[in-house]
Formats: C-alpha cells, structure tokens, sequence
C-alpha cells in the first residue's frame, strides 16, 4: 500500500481502492501519444518476423509456401481484428476505438498485397500471361484475387479528403464492401483446405467472422443497441 | 566411376534408354561441375556424400550425409536404370521434417513432431489375396528377403515440391515374385499402419483410415517400384514411413505409401484413399504429368525443397517425373488426360 501511494496521484482516474477500471484504462492507453507507435510495431511484427525468417532460412523447409501461408493467414486475422473495431468501440463504450480502425484496415491490405505478391513471385514467376489465365481457371484463385480487387478502392479511399471527396453516405457504402471480402477471404481458405477436408482453422476464422457480421445485421435490426 | 550408368541395365526385362540419352545437358553440365568441386577439394557435404556412394557400395557403411542417430542401412548401387540420378540430394534435415504423413497430423511439420510415437518394432507385413504363397512376413525377414540396393530418386509431390532422395531398399518385385500371385492378381493393394494409440491423426477425420494406396501388377512389378526400408544410409525415421514403405518415384508422392502392415493382391482396382476423398483431384494412376492440371494448381512446374531459392523460378515438371524412358511403355495407348 505505502508503494501504491507514490504513483496512485498520475493513475487516479483508472485505480481504485480494490480494483481497476478497465475501460477508463483502455481510454487512457488509447490516448496514450505513444500509443500510434505501439500499435504500428505491433502490426508489422508479422511482417519483421517473415523477413528475419526469410533472410535467416527459419521459415523450414519451404520459404516460399510458409511466406503464402502465413501472409495469407495475417490477411485473414487482420480483417477479424478490423471488423472486431466497432462492436468493441460500441460494447466497450470506447469510442477512442475509431480513430485505429483506419490504420488497421490499411495493415489488412498491406498483408494482402504481400499474399499477392507471394503468389504471383513465388508461384507464378511474375508470369503475367500464366497468372491471368490461372486466376479466370481456378475458383479458388478467384475468390482470393476478386477479395484483394474489393480491398483496393476502400485503400486507396482511406484518407479523410476522399471522405469529402465520395461524401460521408457514398463511402460509407464503399467501405461496406468489406463485408463482401470478409465472405470472400473465408470462401477462399476453405477451398484452399476442402481438397484435404481439413477445416478446423477455416471454422475458427468463420466463426469469428460470422459473429462479427452477425454483430452488425442484429444491430441492423435493433435486435441490439 | 559408376559404369553401370553408362550402361544397359541387363535385368530388368525392359529396353532401357541409355542414360545419356535421357539425361538432359543441362544436367551433364552440372555433374561435370561437380567433379571438378570435388577434384579441388572444395566440396560440400552432399557432394562428399555422393562420392562416398561408391564406398557405401562396397560396404564401408561411411556416408557423410548419415544422420547419424538412427542404425546404418546400406545397399549397393543398383543397376536398375533410372535409379541414380546424379542431382544434389535434398539436405536430410529437409527430408526428414517437411513430410505429409497425415498420421500424424495435417501440418507438414507434424510427422517429426509426434512419430516418435510409433511402434515399429515387432512389425510385420501380411501378405493378402490372390497369392499361391500368402502370409506374414516379420520386418526382420524382409530386410533379407534380398539385397539392399541404394536408389537415388526424384521425388514430386502432388503439392508442387520435390526432392531428391536417397532410398535404401529392393524392388518390390523381388518381394512378389516370391509369394506367386496368382492369373487373375491384376492389382496389388497396400495398406498401411493406422492406430489411433500412437498415431494421433488417425482420431481425425482427414481421411478414412487405414491409409489405402494400389499399383497395377505390372506397375508393382516394375524394377523402379522399390520397397523402402531406409534413406540416406540409415534406416527410416518414423515420420518417412519406418520400416518398411514403397516409393514409386514416377507417381505423385502420396501413392507411395509408408508403414506397410498388408499387400493384397486383388482382380479389380482398389480405391484408395485419396481416390476416395476426392476423386475430381486424385486419380488411381496419378502418374507425375506437367499437362494434367491439378483442379487447384498447375503442375507444370515445381519447387525443389532445399535448392530452389525463395526467387528462383520454379523449375519444369518432367513427363513421368523424368522417368518416362523406363515407365512410359506402361501407359502406351492409354489417354492421361482421363486416366490421370
């Protein structure tokens, strides 16, 4: 209790007697200035770990699979932690919650376009030609490629001009298509997984992704507030 | 040097290409790479290895790239053509950990993680079905059955990646001719070890289980058919199919089976496993063939694991994964497009 005393004065606003407040603490580290860079390390540790595995030869046997995956599989846990953005913002009542979805969104593509750029280096050699043909071919490959088109407007829209620009209601819309490539990216996992019916991973990232569109549409409908 | 190469192979029953004519330049090249590395003494491991083949062969037991915790199995070099590639062996370690033995798990790093479990001792393979001499063959007993020949095969994965392997083993055809199958054994099945106690992927669903694979008789006759005991001078590792698997290294990996516990000679084609889980994906025959497309992928092209560099453009399949001399009579007349 006596060390407590010293820095309780700075934290009384999250501290009390017996315990702490944790959304007056979530608000504080949200606040926090220091907080942009935690979160942008934070997100491009997928990333720096990739490259120090790539460069190190620890990524096993197979780089180039493990790079497709893995870019694959932070594309997919992206888009759950960005769509998990405003039922946490609402249920938590922080609404210091919004500021960090952009970033977050943007995080989700640039692992998107590395899963591209996997693709289309590792397996197809940077052969236009073949890649064009494989993507018209295979549902699979379709799927993934037709989510990472849908990505790119809500990218390239992402800065508070283009707001002005496209009109609050119109890009709120556009912004919507993520619900589309939410569906897209798990359709794209599963048939990726159905030739070996291993599903189990595809079930966690569709469950929660369905809890979190599902959030919406009750919202929608009043069912919640 | 290895003069067999360079020569018919007398034994096989088969008219053998020479080596030379099936070899392509660029690989000719390369070999006379190496034997200038090793000339000056600035070989690495695997290339000290391949030297040291001729060694093994003469029972020295001393092959550089052995593991070196596992019991040494050698073989002679064989003189069946198409058995020595000259290619740079995939590192052991590679061999060793990035394996589909679903078994053992779904992810490829699972068959090194958890095999240790498998029993593999006492072990006994029983032979079934359409044989004037079936039975049970204890391991020990087959590891005699006839002597060990050392094959270097290419190895292609349905997945796309390939490696490049040093097998310790026999044909399989030494094996058959022995139990006398009978006129109407037009297929041989092989069934493989499946107990939930040691192998925890067998709980799961993946598959049914036990894991089924099949040849036809004159593909199992074959002299590249091989029935595998070790690799890289040691007996196998659990998690590549102990003791005792087949490979037949001009099909996709997968119809090699590991951990054989029955062959049954049968008249109609089995089904195997992945024949049965998706049959739009894996045919019967699944031969290596860079025109028939996987529904997913092309497999005009491949990856080989351990020497391919994470920028290198991946390198052309072969027709029969370069064995279309030895095995492309088997097939004559028959459409690959349907019978994939």
């Amino acid at each position: 209790m006596a060390t407590r005393r010293k820095w309780a004065s700075s934290t009384q606003a999250w501290t009390s007697a017996s315990c702490i407040d944790v959304t007056a603490l979530l608000r504080q580290v949200l606040q926090h200035r220091g907080f942009k860079w935690v979160l942008w390390m934070l997100c491009l540790l997928p990333f720096a770990w990739l490259v120090w595995g790539a460069a190190n030869d620890a990524l096993g046997a197979n780089p180039a699979e493990y790079l497709s995956r893995a870019t694959g599989d932070w594309t997919l846990r992206f888009l759950c932690v960005v769509l998990a953005v405003t039922p946490l913002r609402v249920m938590l009542r922080l609404p210091e919650l919004a500021k960090w979805r952009r970033m977050l969104g943007l995080f989700t593509y640039f692992y998107a376009v590395l899963h591209l750029l996997c693709y289309s280096w590792f397996d197809m050699g940077f052969e236009w030609a073949d890649m064009a043909a494989d993507i018209a071919k295979r549902p699979f490959i379709w799927v993934g490629f037709a989510a990472f088109v849908l990505l790119t407007p809500m990218a390239l829209t992402s800065f508070n001009r283009a707001i002005r620009w496209l009109g609050a209601k119109r890009w709120q819309w556009l912004h919507r298509l993520v619900y589309v490539v939410a569906v897209l990216a798990v359709l794209h996992f599963f048939w990726m997984r159905a030739g070996k019916n291993n599903f189990a991973e595809v079930l966690v990232y569709a469950s929660v992704l369905f809890a979190l569109l599902a959030w919406r549409f009750l919202r929608a409908i009043g069912f919640i507030r | 040097m290895r003069h067999n190469l360079f020569s018919k192979s007398s034994d096989s029953g088969f008219t053998h290409a020479l080596s030379r004519e099936i070899t392509p330049e660029s690989i000719y090249t390369e070999r006379r790479a190496w034997l200038m590395h090793m000339a000056t003494g600035v070989a690495g491991l695997s290339m000290a290895a391949w030297a040291s083949r001729e060694a093994l062969a003469q029972g020295s037991g001393a092959i550089v790239t052995r593991h070196g915790k596992l019991p040494p199995l050698t073989g002679a070099v064989s003189r069946v053509s198409g058995a020595n590639t000259m290619e740079k062996f995939t590192p052991y370690a590679d061999a060793s950990s990035y394996n589909n033995f679903y078994e053992f798990g779904t992810d490829k790093a699972d068959p090194a993680k958890y095999a240790h479990t498998l029993q593999t001792k006492p072990w006994a393979v029983d032979i079934e079905g359409l044989v004037k001499k079936p039975g049970r063959f204890d391991v020990d007993d087959l590891l005699k059955l006839s002597p060990m020949e050392e094959r270097i095969y290419r190895l292609r994965c349905v997945e796309g990646w390939s490696m490049v392997i040093p097998w310790v083993g026999y044909s399989l055809a030494e094996l058959i001719k022995r139990v006398e199958p009978l006129g109407n054994a037009k297929y041989v099945e092989f069934i493989t070890q499946a107990d939930p106690k040691t192998m925890p992927g067998v709980r799961s669903r993946v598959l049914d289980w036990p894991y089924v694979e099949g040849l036809r008789m004159d593909e199992a006759m074959h002299p590249l058919t091989l029935l595998s005991f070790g690799m890289y001078g040691e007996v196998l590792p659990n998690q590549n199919g102990a003791p005792v698997r087949l490979v037949v290294p001009w099909k996709y990996g997968f119809k090699s089976a590991k951990s054989l516990v029955k062959i049954r000679f049968v008249e109609k084609q089995p089904i195997n496993s992945w024949g049965r889980s998706a049959p739009q994906e894996y045919g019967f025959y699944s031969n290596v063939n860079p025109n028939v497309d996987h529904p997913r992928w092309s497999q005009a092209t491949e990856r080989r694991i351990g020497e391919d560099g994470l920028f290198a453009k991946k390198r052309k399949t072969l027709m029969f994964n370069g064995y279309e001399a030895q095995v492309g009579q088997l097939y004559a007349g028959m459409d690959l497009s349907k019978l994939y």
